[in-house]
């Protein structure tokens, strides 16, 4: 592998640089250094992420030997040399669980967000400064947040009631659906912002109250916008670790219900990479692996909905205006 | 314009380069037992190896770098050769000793004990008993009042709160040795549990670390968990007082954790201390080690490299080092230990020949 990826190097500097030397300055355009430099880049981007499948497919090989699909539905997790049993189901329901509810807490914010940015207060100062507010909560590192979570957020909940000393699923869905916001927000806004003013004048014109052009024009125009911007943050929720392996408990069980505790796919990874050898190592790559596809796919979903956004949005005019 | 303000950053940084790296190949030539040490393992006697690898440095300018990445990572790093030793509070089985790619050998450093935390203010000297750590571990007490509790703490007055149990969720050795207690003390624990350094645990919320368990305990009202003991004095946080094998209530201190090391240790020194048959033994202590290659020949490395290794892990047994343990509440080794560990290391090789 090392030998290819020398010698693919020495190909590289024989020929622009040979082109240096033989024919000076002529012969080589900043065209094809440009060129030589972006296919060196993008060849080494995609020889990072292949071989970033490679080793989680290798790694996660001994697990899937050992306990076929079933590892995927199996919610056992015992470690103890022996008795060893892997199963990735508390894990992926954990994940699953507080992504949606993370999802279904930050959609009235965000979306109440998008459209007071978007629509309602669009180039006012407000909207800057709310605007720039939840851009900057998409920049608070992930740790802080956990922090925040875990000496505020807390005891605030236990103050209300909650069990379990405010671990769980529920605490962490909330602090994931605060991570969330700014993603589906600043999406929304702008593909908000983005509907064609004539279509909102002509609404307007017959007569059309605001909140009838926001149902009935503003938000038909940008619904698939809308929903790839959810998606996106939904799959940002699905690979969150800090914040959430430090409030949501951490017991290798599948929630029995909100407010049980839990652990995620990432978060299962981080608190045991470190001691794992073997089987149990295998069976952590064999989590990445499955957590990778998951992200992979919410992501594609994502991407497929905003590329075809033009379309649609083409398609619904042409059925309807 | 642009162009060239980079041009210049660059020679700038290129000469920045190799500036650097001309000074340390002078100081390399000036200096030969200038030897730095790379080892990882155990976050359990951590804040001990910070603290004597930074004195010895300042002593010998021997640079020690020790990353706290656990026991298993520590076992891991040797088998792949990337350290000088590793460190690790469960010594390695028969088969795991089969299983390097050399043979190796263990040098105990320190006595440490796993305690008991727990969060109830106002309530000190809270005694606990093999039974009762079963039956909360296990998650059949639940409530602090539990009339068992009560019983063998006549004068507490415990209040009506659920028992949150903290478990590490990482693995450790900490568990283990924790495991490793109750495993002996209790068959049930031993049927259902066993030990381990990362187990499948009946009731429990998991934390990452020492300190993120002494944290969330110091966080949590009715919280209880198993720590590493420096960590738990460290936070300050309450430790209750373990019933040992003779029936005696102990608090874990230096005199406790020593008293468990006092019987026979094998001529390895891979023996686990917890529930010590000492009347004054604190009864979850166990020795934490430091682990290396018998030859030290192996990945290019120099005569001067395996000297340091050989020679710090001779400083780390002496008196000198054992004394500071007390400092950052570990206990020192017993005589025995020092003495066995003293002549495994004399049978540290380079090329076949002893280097000690």
């Amino acid at each position: 592998m090392s030998n290819a990826i020398s010698s693919l190097f020495a190909g590289f500097k024989k020929s622009p640089l040979g082109d240096l030397g033989g024919l000076g300055f002529k012969g080589l355009s900043s065209d094809k250094i440009t060129k030589a430099v972006l296919l060196l880049s993008s060849f080494i981007i995609l020889l990072v992420a292949g071989g970033m499948v490679y080793s989680l497919v290798e790694g996660a090989i001994p697990a899937f030997k050992e306990f076929g699909v079933g590892f995927i539905f199996s919610n056992n997790w015992n470690p103890t040399s022996g008795s060893e049993n892997y199963g990735a189901l508390p894990f992926i329901a954990g994940t699953i669980i507080t992504s949606v509810l993370a999802l279904l807490i930050s959609f009235p914010l965000s979306f109440s967000a998008s459209l007071f940015l978007g629509e309602y207060y669009r180039g006012t100062k407000m909207a800057k400064v709310l605007g720039m507010m939840v851009d900057l909560l998409a920049g608070i590192p992930s740790i802080v947040y956990g922090l925040w979570a875990f000496y505020v957020l807390r005891p605030f909940l236990i103050s209300l009631g909650l069990p379990n000393q405010g671990f769980g699923v529920f605490t962490a869905s909330i602090i994931l659906a605060i991570m969330i916001i700014p993603y589906a927000t600043s999406l929304s806004n702008e593909i908000i912002a983005m509907v064609p003013n004539e279509l909102k004048e002509a609404a307007y014109s017959l007569g059309a109250t605001k909140s009838e052009v926001i149902i009935n024009v503003t938000i038909p125009s940008a619904r698939s916008g809308i929903i790839a911007g959810y998606i996106l943050s939904f799959g940002r929720a699905l690979g969150e670790t800090m914040a959430v392996t430090m409030i949501i408990g951490n017991s290798n069980v599948v929630p029995d219900g909100l407010f049980s505790t839990g652990n995620t796919m990432a978060s299962v990874i981080a608190n045991q990479f470190g001691e794992a050898d073997g089987l149990k190592l295998s069976s952590l790559i064999a989590i990445g692996l499955l957590l990778f596809l998951l992200t992979g796919i919410i992501n594609a979903i994502g991407k497929f909905i905003i590329k075809r956004w033009p379309k649609i949005i083409r398609f619904y005019f042409q059925n309807r205006i | 314009m642009k162009q060239l303000a980079i041009l210049i950053l660059a020679v700038i940084l290129l000469q920045a380069c190799s500036s650097s790296t001309n000074k340390k190949a002078d100081e390399k030539s000036a200096n030969i037992s200038n030897v730095s040490l790379t080892a990882a393992g155990a976050t359990f006697p951590m804040p001990y190896y910070n603290m004597v690898f930074k004195t010895y440095g300042d002593k010998t300018g021997t640079q020690i770098t020790y990353g706290g990445i656990g026991s298993g990572g520590g076992i891991r790093s040797l088998t792949d050769k990337v350290v000088d030793f590793g460190a690790t509070d469960a010594y390695l089985e028969d088969v795991q000793m089969t299983e390097m790619p050399a043979e190796i050998v263990h040098i105990p450093t320190v006595l440490g004990a796993v305690v008991i935390a727990y969060n109830l203010e106002g309530i000190d000297g809270l005694k606990l008993s093999s039974e009762l750590l079963e039956k909360i571990f296990m998650g059949e007490i639940t409530k602090w009042n539990d009339s068992k509790i009560k019983s063998i703490n006549p004068d507490l007055n415990l209040p009506d709160l659920a028992i949150t149990v903290i478990v590490r969720s990482d693995g450790s050795g900490t568990t283990h040795i924790f495991s490793d207690y109750m495993t002996k003390v209790s068959s049930k624990w031993a049927d259902k549990v066993g030990t381990g350094k990362s187990l499948q645990w009946p009731v429990g919320m998991g934390a990452k670390g020492n300190p993120g368990v002494a944290g969330t305990i110091s966080q949590t009202q009715g919280a209880v968990g198993y720590i590493g003991s420096e960590y738990a004095f460290a936070m300050k946080i309450q430790t209750a007082q373990l019933q040992n094998s003779s029936g005696n209530f102990v608090l874990p201190t230096i005199e406790t954790v020593s008293a468990a090391a006092q019987g026979e240790i094998p001529a390895d020194t891979r023996i686990m201390l917890t529930n010590s048959t000492d009347p004054n033994s604190y009864p979850i202590s166990g020795f934490t080690w430091i682990i290396l290659y018998k030859e030290q020949n192996y990945n290019n490395r120099t005569k001067e490299q395996a000297l340091a290794t050989v020679k710090l892990l001779d400083w780390l047994v002496s008196e000198e080092a054992q004394g500071e343990a007390e400092k950052v509440h570990y206990a020192p080794l017993p005589v025995s230990a020092v003495e066995k560990a003293k002549t495994i290391l004399h049978g540290v090789t380079f090329d076949g020949t002893p280097l000690l």
